[in-house]
């Protein structure tokens, strides 16, 4: 138990001795505090008619229902920042490989299987803490934001705390994806073209293809992100689907449940893949 | 004081696909020693420890410490110290740091990361980044994480590639002491000469399989001295001594033919009417002999 703990401090200690955290920790405070800021802006905006749905273009289609307007933009957090849980999840496994710095690790900690479990543990945790981080921007910037175009923030709402909740678990989720990936393909750049290709352009084509139909909308809502967005329960691609969810999203607990078994599915592929092979 | 613990390598064998890497590899190290694992580049020295440090698979065989494999010691690093390759570092991170991260692992005492940088002079530099390192910095901290647990066993691969001259030289003190406080030091290199100032036995290998095991000075009485003559017309010499049932080789200096005795070729020579420009005999170095066992003589 005590080696396993060691293991896990140290996995902590590789991520914080590097620049990459904070960096990647900056970009997505930046990245989300602006979507999430600008979007409540303009949507908050037309809502009170600050803003005429003229000017923003949306006249054809009549005021949009923003009912849960603070949920949407608050999801940013997660529905738009996965990818950074994912990338640092992969980086702190690929970079393992890059640098050869598995050979002073397997020599320190010579239970490979105990090495990757706390990696997983730590990077749940580094997620889950990127998931505060966006939360800071989505919450700390777009609630002021809608507080000044007269819609309520909803900050005293038990169920918007709940759905907080949920972000940073479903953050904490995505960077075990990451680690998974990171050992499922040890080449670092492959691994990141990977993350960027299938979270920024594959599965949106794949979920936005799925929902024209609602037998392909079902199978459809198992691909990572759906399953993430039924986790948190609120998000821009769910509200922007064709049907308008025709077919039935997941609970958020079954959203959650599809999410944990990617994430132990590719860590498990990985560990077979790549991970106890020979250190050369 | 750390007490170390005989390496034992027992018929192990590891192939890639086709090809063997090591060839049923059977030898033990004493503590208290220091041990020279040789061989030619591509001999199989680094696969070998790596196989011995858990992190290469054996296809066949074991390789233990007083009979404990690796991977099942209670406390590894405290165990063993090993410096293998002078590139296994994030190079964003502090030499400090890098240590750190480990001595957390196998739940060291942070105090022995400035202990060990200290130990092998990187003390100035325990804070600046690893990316900024020359090679001889880098192999001082392999060296430094193979000290971490104070080991009774150390297994370092190419410890003095890279180091200058000053390094050289303070590392073959290191590697005499640490043995002389009784630890077990087994140290590659594919140049004799780089350990042969520091090494008490030999371990010679080739191609994957054991050449040659013993002391150093067993390396002296193994090869048969050479006589090397030169003659302005070395064609005329080389059939003279071709005729006798001769067998010589072409050198840098001269023939260098198989005999030890100096006034057999003198007569030949003279006896053929080949003008001779020098006749020596020349014993045969130690770094000979560990070329002639690994099949680096000279041919031409």
């Amino acid at each position: 138990m005590s080696s396993l703990l060691n293991a896990i401090g140290a996995e902590f200690a590789k991520i914080l001795t590097t620049r990459l955290w904070w960096i990647l920790a900056l970009v997505l405070f930046g990245y989300i505090g602006l979507l999430a800021g600008g979007l409540a802006a303009l949507f908050a905006g037309i809502q009170s008619g600050a803003i005429s749905p003229d000017a923003a273009g949306t006249s054809s289609g009549g005021i949009p229902d923003f009912g849960t307007l603070p949920p949407l933009v608050y999801s940013f957090a997660s529905s738009v920042g996965y990818v950074f849980p994912v990338l640092i999840g992969a980086l702190a496994t690929t970079g393992e490989f890059r640098h050869q710095t598995l050979t002073p690790t397997f020599l320190a900690s010579p239970r490979r299987g105990q090495v990757l479990g706390a990696k997983v543990i730590a990077l749940f945790v580094v997620g889950a803490v990127f998931g505060v981080v966006a939360l800071a921007a989505s919450v700390g910037i777009g609630a002021p934001v809608m507080n000044a175009f007269d819609v309520d923030p909803m900050l005293s709402d038990a169920a918007t705390w709940w759905l907080i909740g949920r972000i940073v678990l479903a953050m904490g989720l995505w960077a075990i994806i990451g680690v998974g990936l990171g050992v499922l393909v040890p080449n670092q750049v492959a691994s990141i073209v990977i993350v960027l290709a299938f979270t920024q352009f594959v599965e949106p084509l794949l979920r936005l293809a799925a929902s024209f139909l609602e037998v392909t909308a079902r199978i459809g809502n198992f691909l990572p992100g759906a399953a993430s967005d039924a986790l948190v329960g609120a998000s821009v691609f769910t509200m922007a689907s064709p049907t308008g969810g025709a077919a039935e999203a997941l609970d958020w607990w079954q959203g959650g449940l599809v999410l944990l078994a990617y994430a132990l599915a590719a860590t498990v592929g990985g560990y077979a893949v790549s991970w106890k092979r020979d250190v050369t | 004081m750390p007490i170390g613990t005989t390496i034992e390598f027992s018929h192990i064998h590891k192939s890639f696909g086709a090809t063997t890497a090591v060839n049923d590899l059977s030898f033990t190290v004493e503590p208290g020693r220091v041990t020279g694992f040789l061989g030619p580049n591509g001999a199989g020295k680094t696969t070998s420890l790596r196989m011995l440090l858990g992190l290469v698979a054996p296809t066949s065989g074991t390789a233990t410490f007083g009979g404990i494999r690796y991977r099942d010691l209670p406390q590894p690093l405290h165990t063993v110290g090993a410096a293998l390759e002078a590139a296994s570092f994030h190079p964003g991170r502090s030499a400090a740091n890098h240590l750190g991260v480990y001595t957390r692992a196998a739940g060291l005492p942070r105090t022995r990361v400035t202990a060990v940088l200290e130990q092998v002079g990187l003390g100035a530099h325990a804070e600046q980044r690893v990316g900024g390192y020359s090679l001889g910095m880098r192999q001082r901290l392999g060296l430094a994480y193979a000290l971490l647990g104070d080991p009774g066993v150390l297994v370092l691969d190419e410890p003095i590639n890279g180091l200058d001259p000053e390094g050289i030289k303070w590392i073959r003190g290191f590697l005499r002491a640490m043995a002389a406080e009784g630890r077990t030091v087994l140290v590659s290199s594919h140049l004799l000469s780089e350990v042969q100032q520091s090494v008490d036995d030999v371990v010679i290998i080739a191609r994957g399989a054991l050449v040659h095991l013993g002391p150093l000075s067993s390396l002296e009485t193994d090869a048969a001295p050479q006589i090397v003559v030169d003659s302005p017309d070395r064609e005329a010499l080389g059939a003279a001594l071709r005729q006798a049932g001769l067998t010589f080789s072409v050198g840098r200096t001269g023939l260098l033919v198989a005999t030890p005795d100096p006034a057999l070729v003198g007569h030949l020579a003279f006896a053929a009417g080949v003008e001779i420009s020098s006749l020596h005999r020349q014993k045969a170095g130690l770094e000979d002999s560990f070329l002639a066992l690994v099949g680096e003589g000279h041919t031409l």
